[in-house]
């Protein structure tokens, strides 16, 4: 064998905003070809806001039900993104080796977690559009103000992001996909999404309404449906959810 | 050539639980292909993901480019290639999505494409990961560790069940890879594959290294060598020890076929044949045979290196 010079070791690292741009992208394109993920993401939250916006199944008090629902079913679409999305893929990834193998990469765990965050990012903003396009045909009119709903949603992506990184570092691949869906399934029904808390009895309200899908789904019908100024309450709900999530994550993630 | 080792491991241990993984292990690595061989469970992973930065060593020391793996792994990270013994990239991924992402977290990227015409993923097309047959994983694996242009890379079994062309592949690969100046580390357990493409081997065998050498060092260390002939059967064995030195053995293995022990060397060729003359016997099949990885690590283990 004879030099080529081909393989001349020239090492170095891209520029970190290079490689989480690259790492943020990678991960969307992952997330938006899963069928699963798409059902998940997309799929349910539309289906759930068309059904129950045209079709008078469950009571949602006094007003338009779309203006009811619409914001329940964008917390749901953050919590779709930010937890049970979140989850499985980092579950997975973590189950083949990905995460180890990004690992001994030029890219820091830092720029890792960060592209993570902006690929949920990305992916929340696409669901948003296309539900609030949704609920507009539908005749939602929003009131309040769009300061609050931003400060809502980002608090609910951290807070959400938190538990479902909890979740996929420690927990088996497997483990992770069933929880992570029985969760999604559980908070749906008794977080305020579509069913208001107060068809629930009145012990289980005040539990419920500690969740950070019920501070979520009633910050913004505070905002969205009701005008309310900043729901204080609410978004103190999701700090210390963020807060506790993201450091037992901190703490307990493990990368194999 | 004895240039700054590349890999210096001093006194390593490892435990996993009450399981001693790594027990006392000594290894230098110096520029060029240094393979590390030994049976399932020796320690090999475990040496090398240490060196990689994965795991903490319960005591001793490691140094890899002279860098501490764990404390500054973000240097040793932009430096090195890593191609794990399996997995790695996401399962929805197509092999040159892959590879193109890994080139782009690098500041001087080899040429993607012409790496994956070289080891044939170009053949990959759409089909994403989990999709791939096992060779063709391995060969994205090992293009992933090399397309940053690293001045080491660490190769985890890299023809594990690769069939006999892609194996080739990969060992002409290593080969250009040690010409333009890149060090590799590899571990196997293809005794073939080590003296095939190592300047230095170190076998490992229950967590420490027992013997380190080029492999004709380790060859010619290793126990004496064996001449082999056929003949027609019932020689007089004794009298052919007699013709021999005195340090040497001398067999019918079964009718017809012989075997003599010791240091086979042109002499002793000549004395066997003269012998033979002698006695009026046609040796029709003579052969000389050297000892082998395999066997110096039988010798030293009792076991066989594919266990």
């Amino acid at each position: 064998m004879t030099a080529t010079g081909t393989y001349t070791p020239k090492p170095g690292a891209a520029p970190s905003g290079r490689m989480i741009a690259a790492q943020a992208a990678l991960e969307t394109k992952m997330l938006l070809r899963n069928g699963e993920q798409l059902l998940l993401t997309v799929v349910i939250p539309t289906l759930l806001l068309v059904l129950f916006s045209s079709v008078d199944i469950v009571d949602t008090g006094a007003g338009e039900a779309v203006d009811f629902l619409t914001p329940g079913i964008l917390a749901l679409a953050v919590m779709s993104t930010a937890f049970t999305g979140q989850a499985i893929a980092t579950g997975f990834e973590r189950r083949y080796g990905v995460l180890k193998r990004l690992a001994a990469s030029p890219l820091p765990r830092w720029g890792l977690m960060t592209a993570k965050t902006a690929s949920v990012l990305v992916t929340e903003i696409l669901q948003i559009v296309l539900l609030t396009v949704i609920a507009f045909a539908l005749g939602w009119d929003p009131q309040g103000n769009p300061l609050a709903v931003l400060l809502l949603l980002i608090l609910g992506t951290a807070a959400f992001s938190g538990l479902g990184l909890l979740m996929a570092g420690t927990l088996k691949a497997e483990a992770t996909l069933a929880a992570a869906n029985l969760v999604f399934l559980l908070l749906l029904v008794g977080g305020g999404v579509i069913v208001p808390l107060d068809k629930f009895p009145s012990g289980a309200q005040d539990v419920l309404g500690l969740l950070p899908i019920s501070a979520l789904s009633d910050g913004l019908r505070d905002v969205l449906q009701h005008g309310a100024g900043m729901p204080w309450g609410d978004l103190g709900i999701l700090a210390v959810w963020a807060v506790v999530g993201l450091a037992a994550a901190g703490k307990f993630f493990r990368w194999e | 050539m004895r240039s700054e080792p590349v890999v210096q491991v001093q006194a390593l241990v490892k435990r996993y639980g009450t399981k001693t993984a790594v027990d006392g292990l000594d290894l230098v690595a110096r520029a060029g292909v240094t393979a590390v061989l030994g049976p399932n469970g020796a320690g090999k992973t475990t040496t090398v993901e240490t060196c990689e930065g994965y795991r903490r060593p319960d005591s001793g020391t490691v140094r890899v480019l002279g860098l501490d793996p764990v404390r500054q792994s973000r240097e040793l990270h932009t430096r090195i290639g890593v191609m794990l013994q399996s997995g790695g990239v996401y399962s929805g991924a197509r092999a040159d999505e892959m590879l193109r992402h890994v080139a782009k977290l690098h500041a001087h990227p080899l040429d993607v494409d012409a790496l994956i015409e070289r080891l044939g993923l170009g053949s990959c097309g759409r089909t994403t990961y989990r999709r791939l047959s096992g060779g063709q994983q391995q060969r994205l694996a090992l293009a992933m560790a090399v397309v940053g242009r690293p001045e080491l890379v660490f190769l985890d079994e890299p023809t594990a069940g690769l069939d006999p062309q892609a194996r080739h592949a990969t060992w002409d690969l290593i080969r250009d890879l040690r010409a333009d100046g890149v060090s590799v580390i590899l571990t196997t357990h293809h005794m073939d594959e080590a003296e095939q493409l190592a300047d230095d081997v170190a076998i490992i065998d229950a967590g420490r290294v027992i013997a380190q050498g080029s492999p004709e060092e380790l060859c010619k260390g290793g126990a004496e060598n064996t001449l082999r002939f056929t003949g027609r059967p019932g020689l007089d064995v004794g009298s052919l020890l007699k013709a021999l030195p005195a340090d040497c053995t001398a067999a019918e293995l079964t009718p017809g076929s012989y075997r003599v022990g010791g240091k086979v060397d042109p002499q002793l060729l000549a004395t066997v044949t003269s012998w033979c003359a002698q006695h009026g016997v046609m040796p029709e099949k003579i052969s000389v045979e050297r000892h082998t990885l395999e066997d110096v690590f039988l010798e030293l283990t009792g076991k066989e290196l594919r266990s």
